[in-house]
């Protein structure tokens, strides 16, 4: 993969994930240009276009778009099997994910996707394994800010979102 | 000073904001506030700061001010900075800047950091960003960290280490011993990564490919591992709709891809597998699919038996059936790499991609075209050729272009008759003719001149279609050649094939005039018309152009005007019909003439060298007479009764009339060349101009008392607005007449030079003239008049007059 994108229906950038160096500008022509092209397709046609010389692969989930450009030899079904594996992760980490999370908590889900793809490609097939090591980095976290704010560990039976809320930052 | 607000509330507060204008301002506020929060150094705060950093860069706004603070952080001890930092490095730096070489002690640091979700983080970054410099730095610790034991780490550095491998290629060898024990985990995370570390080594290097064949026994491992896969129950870790970990399934077949690749061993070895996930996979969901759609890549890329092939191909038949639009579109993508080595296979699945055609979607349209194209044979020719015909009337603009390019492609090749070659030619050019490519021109023009037989039946058909419809640039173009070309068959009305129609000269000559003088055709259209029209109408028409813009069309009309004036008796010679052209690599059509008084057709615009070898006995001559840059005239190797014989000296005088400066005529042939004197005028390259003045007719401005003055007229070189009258004085009265003084006078919008005059006597009996030149400069091309006054002696008195002068010819002024 060389680099993913969401996007809203308005065309605002909510997340890109880079894998190949680019110069500033020419990633926002890019971006442009890709995101421009996306939003014009109509609902029925298919997931794949071909755009400069990659393949691109697109998905919407809601009121979101998950753009992936890949190259000539990958997969594009599994392409969209990785970008559904990845709405899966936020969904189950954010519990019935939108686009407000992902607004929001834009630093999450940046430290997802490190779990679950590196380098472009997959690292983890596992949900589950994703999920833990997520949830031990933020266990990892809070703990490091506990202790120097010396207020406490938070209690262990803290639901995921409320786990969310003590603003580290 | 105040804690800087929290990034949730930051972006709180930005999402506030009602216009651009407004985002700006907030966005410029916190910014100050974060700049100089960075340089009071604050330890505290600084995660926070670039936290808001990175959100506003995310919005499009600058942030490199950050870049620094994103190395401070890495380099703290806190998790938290740590997250933060290195993932404003994978957001703000790249290997562009030099700031970022400053990484590479961190991150070796971090790579051997006793807390694994840290290494994690440096393996991350390095793997994502890092640079060359850094990849060689810390190779090193990257190929320490495959050998761990902890699977969490193990996959990470095993895809960083792709990293490296793309980034240094010389790298590969010493990540080789650590690589060998990774298929034998059980992990799939290390599975999958040791997979695309092991297909990133083999797609590198041809040795390594080989060495894992031979050696590791790569094959059968792998072979292994996908079998556990398919046969091992319901794993819930890995489970995606029924099937287990598609992605390591995914990664597998493509590395046996690679490895099966032109080898036969190992494609045997992997026959049975590949067939068992083929025919077992659950196809109801785009996992199923998309693990297919890798096992036909692999299949058809191996030296498989032909079994296994066509298993394949049935797969991808059964693809383009699927309602899943996205499936049908990676079937049409697969086919259209196959249908060259399987041809055969593919022909059976033909009517369901011609049903593709109708497809909404235009990726896959334009895939079901391209299929089709390559699909047409001889057999088919005529069906396929009719739903094609039939997606070019209905297909986008963008598709028309190659939808006609390919359709005269395959009608060249497979074309059943001539006349069905012609008719699917005319076909095109009706409906989709302005968007057919400009040499499809000359290609087609040739292809009609082939066709002996078949002349009569496509002028007529072509002069029909024109009568329909002018707005197609190619077809008038084509149908203007050709009623040029065939123009007596037209008018004629012989045409076996269809029911003849009656046409007229004048008839065709209205058509032709209309194309002439409709907007909507362009100077080369015009350039093809000029040429079909017959004499009287002609010279009319053809002056019009003498003076017009396109240096091209004027060219041509003053060359024919000369024609006609000067030459006008070897016209029939030179109008003789265009013998039939051979085709050549890379050759246009050269001049040809025409019989009847029908002017000759010029060529297209075409900048190729005309080369024609002409049959033996071949009537007809061939002039090239306008042309391009190269033109080179072709010389009857045998002259056997021919009728105009006189045609063979004229080849090569008129070869000379090429005043574009072409080379060097060949020589003529042995000839005795006889030819009055006259011929000989002007035919040395003079400059074009000149021949104006056998355009302009000269005209007799004063005619009293014996005293007649003629102006003849000339467009002076280089600038055609200005007109060089040249006049004549004659006296045919007994005396002569002296001291003679001839003076003009313009309107105001001219402006007048008088040369001096040859003399002021103007002698008797019209025993000679005095000639004198004037210049008329008429830049707004206003009808010229002017007011002469004559003074003269004439027996002993003085004589005094003056005259308007307002006939002048329009061609003068124009």
């Amino acid at each position: 993969m060389q680099f993913m994108l969401l996007f809203s229906r308005q065309g605002k950038l909510r997340l890109q994930k880079w894998y190949v160096p680019q110069a500033d500008k020419e990633k926002k022509k890019i971006t442009r240009e890709l995101v421009q092209t996306v939003l014009a397709r109509k609902p029925k046609m298919c997931s794949f276009l071909e755009w400069r010389d990659l393949k691109v692969v697109y998905k919407r989930y809601a009121s979101l778009y998950f753009c992936c450009a890949i190259e000539d030899q990958d997969n594009e079904l599994i392409t969209l099997e990785i970008i559904h594996r990845y709405v899966e992760l936020l969904d189950k980490y954010f519990g019935s994910v939108c686009e407000l999370d992902i607004i929001f908590n834009f630093e999450k889900a940046y430290f997802i996707l490190d779990e679950f793809l590196l380098g472009g490609e997959a690292q983890e097939t596992s949900k589950k394994n994703v999920l833990k090591a997520i949830e031990q980095a933020d266990l990892l976290q809070e703990v490091c800010w506990f202790l120097i704010s010396a207020g406490g560990p938070p209690s262990p039976l803290a639901s995921s979102r409320t786990r969310l809320n003590p603003e580290v930052y | 000073m105040p804690a800087p607000i929290r990034l949730r509330e930051l972006i709180r507060t930005i999402r506030t904001a009602r216009t651009q204008a407004e985002e700006r301002e907030m966005i410029q506020k916190e910014c100050a506030a974060i700049r100089s929060s960075f340089r009071e150094e604050d330890n505290t705060y600084r995660c926070r700061n670039v936290a808001k950093l990175l959100y506003m860069h995310m919005l499009g706004y600058p942030a490199h001010f950050g870049q620094l603070e994103c190395l401070k952080l890495i380099a703290s001890q806190k998790f938290t900075d740590k997250r933060i930092g290195y993932l404003g490095a994978m957001l703000l730096l790249d290997e562009r800047q030099d700031v970022h070489l400053l990484m590479t002690n961190c991150i070796k640091n971090d790579l051997n950091h006793s807390t694994q979700y840290v290494q994690g983080l440096a393996l991350c970054t390095l793997g994502c960003m890092g640079s060359s410099e850094m990849c060689r730095d810390l190779a090193g610790e990257v190929e320490k960290l495959l050998k761990t034991s902890n699977s969490y780490l193990r996959k990470k550095a095993a895809l960083c280490a792709v990293h490296v491998i793309r980034k240094v290629p010389e790298l590969m060898e010493m990540f080789l011993p650590a690589t060998k024990n990774l298929l034998s985990e059980k992990n799939h995370g290390v599975l999958h990564t040791s997979v695309v570390l092991l297909t990133e080594m083999c797609e590198r290097s041809p040795d390594m490919l080989s060495h894992f064949r031979k050696v590791w026994l790569l094959v059968p491992q792998l072979v292994r591992i996908l079998k556990n896969l398919i046969m091992s129950g319901y794993s819930p870790e890995h489970d995606v709709s029924g099937i287990s970990d598609p992605f390591l399934q995914v990664r597998i077949l493509r590395l046996l891809r690679i490895l099966g690749r032109s080898d036969d061993d190992s494609s045997e070895a992997m026959n049975d597998i590949l067939a068992q996930v083929a025919t077992n996979t659950e196809t109801s969901k785009n996992v199923g699919n998309a693990i297919l759609y890798e096992t036909v890549l692999t299949i058809m890329d191996i030296k498989s038996e032909s079994g296994l092939r066509v298993l394949a191909i049935n797969i991808l038949g059964r693809f383009l059936l699927n309602n899943d639009k996205n499936i049908r579109y990676v079937a049409l993508t697969s086919l259209l790499k196959t249908v060259q080595t399987d041809h055969n296979a593919v022909q059976r699945h033909r009517s369901t991609i011609v049903d593709c055609l109708k497809d909404l979607d235009v990726s896959i349209k334009r895939r079901a075209m391209e299929l089709s194209f390559a699909l047409v044979n001889g057999n088919n020719i005529r069906g396929m050729m009719k739903e094609l015909l039939y997606f070019l009337d209905s297909c986008d603009p963008e598709f028309k272009a190659d939808c006609a390019s390919g359709v005269f492609l395959a009608a060249e090749k497979y074309a059943p008759s001539k006349r069905w070659h012609i008719d699917t030619i005319m076909r095109v050019l009706t409906t989709a003719g302005s968007y057919v490519r400009d040499d499809s021109v000359p290609n087609l023009i040739q292809l009609i001149t082939n066709s002996v037989e078949m002349h009569a039946y496509t002028v007529q058909r072509l002069y029909k279609a024109l009568l329909d419809d002018i707005s197609q640039q190619p077809l008038v173009q084509v149908s203007s050649w050709c009623i040029g070309e065939y123009g007596d068959l037209l008018v004629s009305g012989q045409c076996e094939e269809e029911e003849p129609i009656q046409v007229t000269e004048d008839e065709v000559l209205d058509v032709l005039e209309g194309l002439l003088l409709s907007n909507l055709s362009t100077p080369v259209t015009r350039g093809y018309s000029l040429l079909g029209e017959i004499l009287n109408r002609i010279k009319k028409v053809v002056s019009v152009y003498g003076s017009s813009i396109d240096v091209e069309l004027q060219q041509r009309a003053v060359e024919y005007n000369a024609l006609f004036k000067k030459y006008d008796h070897m016209r029939p010679a030179l109008l003789e019909r265009m013998p039939i052209m051979e085709k050549t690599a890379s050759n246009g059509p050269t001049e040809i003439v025409q019989t009847n008084g029908e002017t000759e057709p010029s060529v297209p615009d075409t900048k190729h060298p005309p080369l024609v070898t002409q049959p033996a006995n071949q009537a007809n001559d061939l002039l090239d007479l306008l042309g391009g840059n190269d033109v080179v005239p072709v010389i009857q190797t045998t002259l056997p009764t021919k009728p105009a014989s006189a045609g063979g000296e004229l080849l090569d005088l008129l070869g000379d009339l090429s005043l574009s400066g072409g080379p060097a005529p060949a020589p003529v042939p042995s000839v005795p060349v006889s030819q009055p004197p006259f011929l000989l005028d002007g035919l040395s390259s003079q400059p074009l101009f000149t021949d104006i003045a056998a355009v302009i007719p000269p005209m007799t401005a004063y005619n009293k008392n014996g005293l007649k003055i003629e102006f003849t007229f000339e467009r002076a070189n280089p600038n055609p607005n200005i007109a060089v009258i040249t006049i004549h004085a004659t006296n045919t009265t007994e005396a002569d007449m002296t001291e003679f003084v001839f003076q003009a006078a313009v309107p105001k919008t001219f402006q007048l030079q008088l040369l001096s005059p040859s003399s002021n006597i103007v002698p008797a009996l019209n025993q000679g003239s005095i000639t004198q030149i004037i210049r008329v400069l008429n830049p707004q091309k206003q009808q010229l008049r002017m007011r002469v006054k004559l003074t003269y002696t004439h027996k002993g008195l003085p004589v005094q007059d003056l005259a308007e002068v307002n006939n002048f010819p329009p061609q003068s002024w124009q």
